[in-house]
């Protein structure tokens, strides 16, 4: 009986959070563009969340570029196909890692910031402060993070990809000795705009918004208190990730066909 | 008192916490442009009554109304509307912007709610810091701020948009003699030259006592004494003269509820 009345409670629990975070979201979006509370404080956001994440993403893109190389030499050789490495890469990076991996590394980086300057904030009074001073918290704290954290992520990934794929490029022309016009000519015939870049975009617009949500509700809603700061931080990192992981099976299954 | 006009007039509030009744049926009123200072044991909700004058807490039931307009049956919108005009808060903590230095936290309502250019924000800005005493500090960030400095420069911003009425929520908790001695004289200066309505919630009697028109004992979800310190110090209610002459023991107990004490103990390690 007590597992069935803890079931329920958790369930109600989610719901709960969903209806919360929902409203929290609607209130912040209702302010209007990216711009509603002041371009500065727009900019100040795409620093924090978008510039200060850029050296984990260019590094990490880079190495998981060799990586792809190294794996997707070691298979194509088999068949005589390393001349395909350049699309392998390419479209691994565009359509699902660059996007994927992006936003595991943004809710790791900005994600978990986010949550934490916002609990902070509410630990110390200070969005209480600016309720009592007649400005809505939503309107100055919110809203300029989540039009930042959206339009970060896509940038960030496309980045990532780029590098990624000079990094597979390094890997395979400078280290393997595959030649230097197959790498970059057969990804440039297989490529397409529309669907890969186009579609790699859509999917890294979709990773930002949920993982800058996630971020921001976890941070307003969080107890104002150390541990539930801690707790919330932690929340942050694993519900965006599944959150992530979630819907990449779905917009690929959308996008890509084949469900 | 009867005479004098309400701002904050307050009927029948009933309030919870989950399982636990915080107010119930508590009715009072503030007089206009007096100090009254909100006091009572730990735990009795002050801050909470604050908190829902200032409308951050929604009353399970009864009413609320500040400067003529009902706090709970505001929008959104109108909240932040009466907030911005008629009220200031001080929290304990200061609550100051980490990320703004003196200055541009005095400066922050001004610049989100007016369109004064730089150069008169500036000279506001200067005023209601030499008013705290601390037009030199506005280039310091909160950081380096001791707690009585922040709390002045929190002061300061609450002031800054020249509200009517101004609620201290423990405003010398933790301070210096000196740092005290600051923030009393403030209060009293700013209400007499301003004309505010001043909330206070405290736990010090005696600065309390020395600087307020009136003190509200609030208590068991209820107002239990309400009148100027030298009435209320000569109340006839038991946990009024508890509570204002610091009696340990009392209608307030010195013991949390336990079991008999002699079965506690021969209970030995069963417990």
């Amino acid at each position: 009986m007590d597992r069935i009345r803890t079931l329920g409670r958790t369930g109600i629990g989610m719901i709960e959070s969903l209806g919360a975070s929902s409203m929290l979201l609607w209130n912040s979006l209702m302010w209007g563009g990216p711009g509603s509370a002041g371009f500065g404080d727009l900019v100040k956001q795409l620093f924090s969340v978008g510039v200060r994440s850029l050296s984990i993403i260019t590094v990490a893109g880079f190495f998981v570029g060799m990586v792809l190389g190294l794996q997707g030499y070691t298979i194509l050789v088999d068949f005589g196909s390393e001349a395909a490495l350049g699309t392998l890469v390419s479209l691994t990076l565009l359509r699902e890692l660059g996007p994927v991996v992006t936003a595991l590394l943004f809710a790791g980086r900005a994600g978990s910031a986010l949550t934490a300057e916002i609990g902070l904030m509410k630990a110390t009074e200070q969005l209480s402060a600016m309720e009592m001073m007649g400005v809505d918290p939503l309107k100055r704290v919110i809203t300029p993070r989540l039009w930042a954290g959206m339009i970060s992520m896509p940038i960030l990934a496309l980045i990532f990809s780029t590098v990624g794929i000079w990094g597979g490029a390094f890997v395979a022309v400078d280290m393997l000795g595959i030649d230097d016009g197959a790498y970059w000519g057969n990804m440039q015939a297989s490529v397409t705009f529309y669907n890969d870049v186009v579609k790699g975009i859509i999917k890294s617009l979709a990773f930002g918004w949920v993982v800058t949500w996630i971020a921001v509700y976890q941070g307003y809603a969080s107890m104002p208190t150390s541990e539930g700061i801690g707790k919330a931080t932690t929340q942050t990192v694993v519900i965006a990730s599944l959150a992530v992981l979630g819907l990449d099976f779905v917009l690929t299954a959308v996008m890509f066909g084949g469900v | 008192m009867a005479a004098e006009q309400a701002y904050v007039s307050i009927r029948d509030l009933t309030f919870s916490r989950g399982e636990r009744l915080i107010y119930d049926g508590l009715s009072v009123d503030f007089p206009k442009g007096k100090i009254t200072a909100i006091m009572g044991p730990s735990g009795t909700g002050k801050t909470t009554l604050l908190r829902l004058i200032g409308g951050q807490l929604l009353p399970d039931s009864g009413s609320i109304v500040v400067a003529g307009q009902e706090v709970p049956k505001l929008k959104r919108q109108q909240l932040f509307e009466l907030r911005k005009q008629k009220m200031g808060m001080l929290f304990q903590t200061g609550a100051l912007f980490t990320d703004l230095n003196v200055f541009d936290n005095v400066a922050f309502p001004l610049r989100t709610h007016t369109d004064l250019p730089e150069s008169m924000i500036r000279d506001l800005v200067l005023m209601k810091l030499e008013a705290v005493g601390l037009r030199g500090a506005r280039d310091l960030n909160p950081a380096e701020l001791s707690g009585g400095m922040a709390r002045r420069v929190a002061l300061a911003r609450s002031i800054a948009m020249d509200p009517e009425l101004i609620m201290y929520d423990e405003p010398f908790t933790g301070l210096d003699p000196i740092s005290m001695g600051m923030i009393v004289k403030l209060i009293r200066c700013l209400n007499k030259a301003l004309g505010l309505t001043s909330l206070l919630v405290s736990h010090d009697v005696e600065e309390s006592c020395s600087i307020a028109d009136y003190l509200c004992l609030v208590s068991g979800g209820k107002v239990i004494g309400f009148g100027t310190p030298n009435e209320l110090m000569h109340d006839g209610n038991d946990e009024v003269r508890q509570f204002l002459r610091g009696e340990p023991d009392g209608p307030v107990p010195f013991h949390y509820p336990a079991d008999d004490y002699r079965n506690d103990i021969l209970a030995g390690g069963e417990g």
